[in-house]
């Protein structure tokens, strides 16, 4: 037989290609790269819903890059010019709309996908050992992002962002001692202004992105060190094959390329819907009031930031002033946010997934879900006394969420149960005692009633475990689930 | 304290919160306008009321008159006759009368309404047109429901007439009633603000129409594409477990 000569084109195509492979192996580890990171990459068979938000934060990412890109070419940051220049790219630019509306979406999308990431880790406990500085590279990308959001949304120049950008910076200035410096140092002058916006600009279009882009690596490099955790929450590295692979894991490739494309097509709908139908989405994802060109003599009756600052923002209003400072208001939405990186200190029960972890463990992450969504309705209604009590209490909740998790670290004795709520439920009076001296004659009962929420939330939790079974764990199965 | 009175209690609190938030309706001034994108007809007719009675003082410094022929099918001779403030078809649809000017005659310069609808709503601006109101306390004659010491003048008031307004007893507006007739009846009056509403929402963001016929597209190629990377995925999963 003379077999060279069978061979067809496809052979002879295979051969060429595998020669430009080995040429390139031999300069640079593609094939290496390639196996190490996606094709011989193992991981857990058992990712549900839950898991694609990390690939789709990732599209998102490049979707954001690119369509920044396109907006920079016609986009002028100039206090004159700015609004008008979006105005350009939403009426001459070919397409300028649907670049427009891509990168105004994504910024919500973003945020949507990430929250749902950052979900899922509290929900599996994928902060834990070994995945502690994997977790707090996250953390350092999710701020980056809310400084980038932040940053983006002056530069359209509409009211909104002026106001927007003016109320968050002041925040700053309210830190005692340094702050008036800060808040000058950070604008560049006195007050919002051209400086601001350029400044603002640069900072947006290259500087965060940057460090974005540098962050996202090292979240994935520290990613495939320790591998993924999954909703067991048990590690697959324990358990290999004779052949050096994890029993429970499978290649990245071809497995979750082809589900994160299900999933990213499956978010596109939704995005798209969107973006063709509702690139406002109802004043939440482009403010109404920022069609209007930025006034810096006319300020709004209501200055709200967009969706993804409320839970927050909610949080500030809702913490009065002491002593005629607003800085206790703005050192507690700081450290709502800084508490979050702290999560695989504060949370060191040995069990990772909520699944093993009782009911009233899934119980409490619903309760603190449900806080962040409330607050963040709250944080775009016009501030009330009423709906500023509800904020102030949803606050305390949110912040009850990491004293429980941390002392639901270990099992207690029922003594140890009960003084740890007395001791909660003390401090939660002492907070309201604080308030209502600050807050003098507007505190009416229903303040005093509105103890139930963060109290009924320790007697709850703190309580429960004492006479109920609710709170222990169940045992964790040696091989991952289905 | 018993356990019902305080659940009331805290009902009352959340529901207090929520009734200030949404804000209270402002009676009259609530119809929706019904306006329609699709209908061509009545988007001409709005450009050219607009043309007729608005761009003397209120300018679309972000709207090309050639993008009016473009999209709604107005003829080269018929944009020539639109031309009030340009020579070119190509300009924006700026206004001759100095900002400073207007702002010494009115008090306040007015407005470019190239977006006054993606900031109002074209219900605003349709209810916005319809209840201006005798008043003699106003240097204009007349006042504004919506707009409450507005200071534009009843620009259309040849059309509509003037009408004062009800009151109840605090003194809040509950009706209109016509004080002398305008050319029109009341419907063909509102039909003529409709048309006004209508082409002031198309001028905010004229990609809108283009926007939701292309988005069916790309909505549909997404079903496809999603069904196809699903039974893709179920058919490499068939392995697993």
């Amino acid at each position: 037989m003379n077999a060279p000569q069978e061979r067809d084109f496809f052979d002879r195509l295979g051969d060429c290609t595998g020669a430009l492979r080995d040429w390139i192996d031999a300069r640079f580890p593609m094939t290496e790269f390639w196996e190490a990171h996606v094709s011989k990459y193992y991981a857990p068979k058992n990712f549900n819903f839950w898991y694609v938000f990390g690939g789709i934060a990732l599209v998102v990412l490049v979707l954001q890059i690119v369509t920044g890109i396109f907006l920079t070419m016609n986009y002028k940051p100039d206090a004159n010019q700015a609004f008008a220049s979006v105005e350009y790219i939403m009426r001459d630019v070919e397409f300028g709309w649907l670049i427009r509306y891509l990168h105004s979406t994504g910024a919500s999308a973003f945020f949507v996908v990430v929250y749902l990431h950052m979900f899922r880790g509290l929900m599996y406990g994928s902060y834990k050992q070994p995945r502690e500085l994997l977790w707090l590279f996250g953390m350092a990308i999710y701020l980056c992002l809310m400084a980038e959001a932040f940053m983006g949304y002056l530069l359209p120049w509409g009211q909104m962002s002026y106001w927007g950008a003016q109320v968050i910076i002041s925040l700053f200035g309210t830190v005692p001692f340094v702050g008036e410096g800060l808040a000058e140092w950070i604008r560049g002058d006195f007050y919002v202004s051209d400086i601001t916006l350029n400044r603002f600009f640069a900072l947006h279009v290259i500087a965060l992105p940057l460090v974005l882009c540098g962050l996202v690596l090292f979240h994935l490099i520290a990613l495939h060190t320790v591998g993924s955790n999954n909703p067991d929450g048990i590690e697959i590295k324990k358990k290999l094959g004779p052949d050096g692979v994890p029993l429970d894991g499978i290649p990245f490739h071809p497995y979750y390329t082809v589900k994160d494309t299900m999933a990213v097509a499956g978010f596109f709908f939704v995005f798209f819907l969107i973006v063709f139908f509702a690139p406002e989405m109802g004043g939440y994802f482009l403010e109404h009031a920022n069609f209007e060109a930025a006034n810096p003599l006319k300020t709004p009756d209501h200055i709200a930031p967009v969706w993804y600052f409320t839970p927050y923002y909610a949080m500030l209003r809702a913490v009065p002033s002491f002593f005629g400072s607003q800085f206790p208001g703005v050192a507690v939405m700081g450290a709502a946010v800084l508490v979050l990186f702290f999560m695989p200190w504060i949370d060191r029960n040995p069990v990772k997934s909520m699944r093993y972890r009782g009911p009233l463990y899934t119980l409490l992450l619903l309760v603190f879900a449900a806080a962040f969504l409330v607050l963040g309705w709250m944080g775009v209604k016009p501030v009330s006394l009423a709906l500023s009590e509800w904020a102030f209490r949803l606050t305390e909740v949110y912040f009850l969420f990491f004293v429980v998790s941390w002392l639901y670290s270990t099992q207690r004795a029922a003594g140890g149960w009960l003084r740890s709520a007395l001791v909660a439920l003390a401090v939660l009076a002492a907070i309201d005692a604080a308030r209502f001296s600050v807050m003098g004659e507007l505190v009416e009962t229903f303040h005093y009633l509105m103890f139930v929420v963060p109290g009924g939330m320790v007697v709850t939790f703190l309580v429960l475990p004492v006479y109920t079974k609710l709170n222990d764990p169940a045992p964790v199965p040696d091989r991952v689930t289905h | 304290m018993d356990a019902r009175k305080f659940l009331l209690a805290l009902g009352l609190a959340f529901a207090s919160g929520m009734a200030s938030a949404s804000g209270g309706g402002a009676g009259p001034a609530t119809e929706p306008s019904h306006y329609d994108l699709e209908n061509v007809p009545s988007l001409q007719r709005g450009a050219k009321y607009f043309v007729n009675y608005c761009l003397g003082c209120h300018s679309l410094n972000y709207v090309r008159y050639q993008r009016l022929s473009q999209d709604l099918g107005i003829s080269e001779d018929q944009v020539g006759a639109l031309l009030f403030t340009a020579d070119k078809a190509t300009a924006m649809m700026k206004i001759a009368m100095p900002a400073a000017d207007s702002e010494r005659w009115f008090g306040r310069t007015p407005p470019d309404l190239s977006l006054t609808a993606r900031a109002r709503g074209g219900d605003w601006i349709f209810n916005y047109l319809r209840t201006f109101y005798l008043d003699p306390k106003r240097p204009t004659g007349v006042n504004n429901l919506l707009l409450p010491s507005s200071s534009m003048p009843h620009v259309l008031a040849e059309l509509q007439g003037y009408q004062t307004a009800v009151l109840d007893e605090a003194g809040h507006v509950t009706g209109f009633e016509p004080a002398s007739p305008g050319k029109l009846s009341a419907e063909e009056y509102d039909g003529v603000v409709r048309d006004l509403a209508n082409f002031l929402v198309y001028v905010s963001e004229p990609a809108q129409l283009k926007r939701m016929h292309l988005g069916f597209g790309v909505l549909f190629f997404l079903a496809v594409f999603f069904l196809l990377a699903f039974l893709l995925k179920r058919e490499f999963w068939k392995d697993v477990h």
